[in-house]
């Protein structure tokens, strides 16, 4: 397995010279099963520069998996180039939007409406399909795995479990570690409390002991009592989580698109110093646009 | 028991979708959410205390796209799976459906109605925990409480005349209500409302519960026992009834679990009045 970054930025693209080493595209991530399958999670940005790549390969054959509908995560959908030729086949996966009744098919509509975008949906020339995924039910491309758990943002976002051949990696898209919105001294705190521990252990369950956990890591702890509930990590909670789930690696995405390349390297760089990694203790590191891991 | 036509059903299935909630959910949920930081428990604590709200977050997280490996039971475990802000639009969406009628075709009075759920709610959790520890969880029983009746707004929303004719009938005759409905409708409310509560896929034991609550010789479940017994105890106290009056020679519900006297049972509960009260103030009953 192969994976490889593409878009690390969280929120909005952030490029220029400040970002230069990390990189400014917001998120995607490519990822390879042994025998060239390609998944692609989320279409941010750096979709772009990937779909470039792509028209090296042709056909491609595409399995883009959306971990949730926000604009960071969806916006270079349309400028995937491979979607304009024909001969490509794109499947595009995602989940239900409770709140809207709608499936996965949804995720490029809004953004090709005719003020916003030249070309329609009925004029990309590749082969487009819809899948919006039932939980819990594994998604099976040649000899890889994808398994979608339900995760915690103000959208409904679907972390994914990647396997191919033994080896395995998770990413979570945009998530925050649930936080209990009673006091301790209101009636609903302990049932409150047990419910996230439940969630918390499936969720470990969902990662448990993959090579590779990417995850949302937008903030630091001093950032993050101003951000609560807006659906984000931070360094801490994401190493918290890696070593939970017993995970071999860590990569802290979701960079601050405020942040520069120097600030990041040093908030990461605070963060592995009041969480000094022991025995046991997963690999931590920045991702970074470009980087490739091979497992 | 008894028998829906299958086109009967699919209307029935049809209409909860439309079902607009009452007007005081609405409007604190409009209230609460114009502040982008509302706090997630005040918003639950409405959603929680609206039957239609309730039950229509619970049909969503339990629908098929999530697969949840239980059945979500509760509010709260809602808003663990689909975060407070999903919760948060969806009960804006429910908001702007329109708010339920004080007055209906049937001349069902939904205020009284939502009193004796909440009232019946309340009741039925503390009794679980007093009386059915570790049989039952007393939040599943809160929630039996407030769905016991729904099948009523259903018929009165979508079945007026023949839930009015029915109404009529339990007052004319001295029959309770689910008699008179059987015999007009041909189901009786605790059946419609368990209809609905399957396809929704929610917990086989709450299911059970609204559909046997007025079955007498169903087999008992800790559940089922506090359900009846809040159901009672409302009914004895409340004057807001929307079904069945008290009668004084009622016989005491599963006196097995909660003794011979069910005045005794129902001075066990504390303070009453309040909980009556705390009801009426949240449907602004005068």
């Amino acid at each position: 397995m192969k994976i490889r970054f593409w878009g690390v930025r969280g929120s909005i693209a952030s490029p220029g010279p400040a970002t230069a080493r990390y990189g400014g595209n917001t998120t995607c991530i490519e990822v390879r099963g042994d025998d060239g399958e390609l998944i692609i999670l989320d279409g941010g940005t750096g979709i772009f520069p990937l779909a470039q790549a792509l028209l090296k390969e042709l056909p491609v054959k595409a399995n883009v998996f959306i971990t949730h509908t926000h604009w960071d995560h969806i916006q270079g959908l349309p400028f995937f180039t491979p979607l304009y030729i024909p001969g490509n086949t794109v499947r595009i996966h995602g989940a239900y939007d409770v709140v809207t009744g709608a499936g996965i098919e949804q995720v490029m509509n809004v953004q090709l409406q005719y003020s916003y975008f030249p070309v329609r949906e009925a004029e990309m020339r590749a082969g487009i399909e819809y899948e919006t995924l039932n939980l819990g039910e594994p998604v099976t491309i040649g000899g890889v795995t994808v398994t979608a758990t339900l995760l915690n943002h103000p959208v409904v976002n679907l972390g994914y479990r990647v396997e191919c051949k033994g080896k395995s990696m998770f990413f979570t898209g945009d998530h925050e570690v649930w936080y209990n919105i009673y006091e301790p001294e209101d009636e609903g705190f302990e049932e409150y409390a047990r419910l996230i521990a439940e969630k918390q252990e499936a969720v470990a369950d969902a990662m448990r002991g993959v090579d590779v956990l990417i995850a949302d890591s937008a903030y630091t702890i001093e950032e993050y009592p101003a951000k609560r509930g807006w659906g984000h990590g931070t360094f801490d909670s994401s190493l918290a989580m890696a070593r939970r789930a017993g995970v071999k690696r860590l990569y802290c995405t979701h960079h601050e698109p405020t942040r520069s390349d120097d600030d990041l390297e040093k908030v990461f760089a605070a963060a592995l110093a009041r969480n000094p990694l022991g025995a046991g203790d997963p690999e931590v590191m920045l991702a970074r646009e470009g980087l490739e891991i091979t497992l | 028991m008894g028998n829906l036509t299958p086109e009967l059903e699919r209307k029935l299935g049809m209409a909860v979708e439309r079902m607009p909630a009452f007007p005081k959910s609405v409007q604190k949920i409009l209230e609460l959410t114009r502040n982008i930081n509302c706090l997630p428990k005040e918003l639950v604590a409405v959603i929680e205390k609206d039957p239609v709200m309730t039950l229509k977050i619970l049909r969503v997280v339990n629908s098929a796209f999530y697969g949840l490996p239980n059945k979500v039971t509760s509010v709260n475990q809602a808003v663990v799976y689909l975060g407070i802000n999903t919760l948060k639009n969806l009960a804006l969406s429910f908001a702007a459906v329109g708010i339920l009628p004080g007055f209906n075709a049937a001349g069902f009075d939904t205020q009284r109605y939502l009193v004796h759920s909440l009232t019946t709610g309340v009741l039925a959790r503390q009794l679980c925990q007093k009386y059915g520890q570790g049989q039952a969880d007393p939040g599943d029983c809160y929630i039996a409480g407030l769905l016991h009746d729904f099948g009523k707004v259903v018929f009165a929303l979508f079945l007026a005349p023949e839930f009015s004719h029915a109404m009529a009938l339990t007052e004319a005759r001295g029959i309770p209500l689910h008699e008179a409905e059987l015999e007009v409708i041909g189901v009786e409310h605790g059946y419609v409302g368990a209809m609905l509560a399957a396809k929704w896929q929610f917990a086989e034991p709450l299911v059970e519960c609204i559909r046997l609550h007025h079955v007498m010789d169903a087999e008992p479940t800790a559940m089922l026992d506090c359900l009846r017994m809040a159901d009672q105890i409302a009914r004895q106290r409340g004057q807001f009834i929307t079904g069945t009056p008290y009668r004084e020679d009622e016989a005491s519900v599963a006196p097995e679990r909660f003794g011979a006297d069910p005045a005794a049972v129902a001075a066990s509960l504390g303070d009453l009045d309040k909980i009556v009260a705390e009801a009426m103030a949240f449907v602004e009953v005068q």
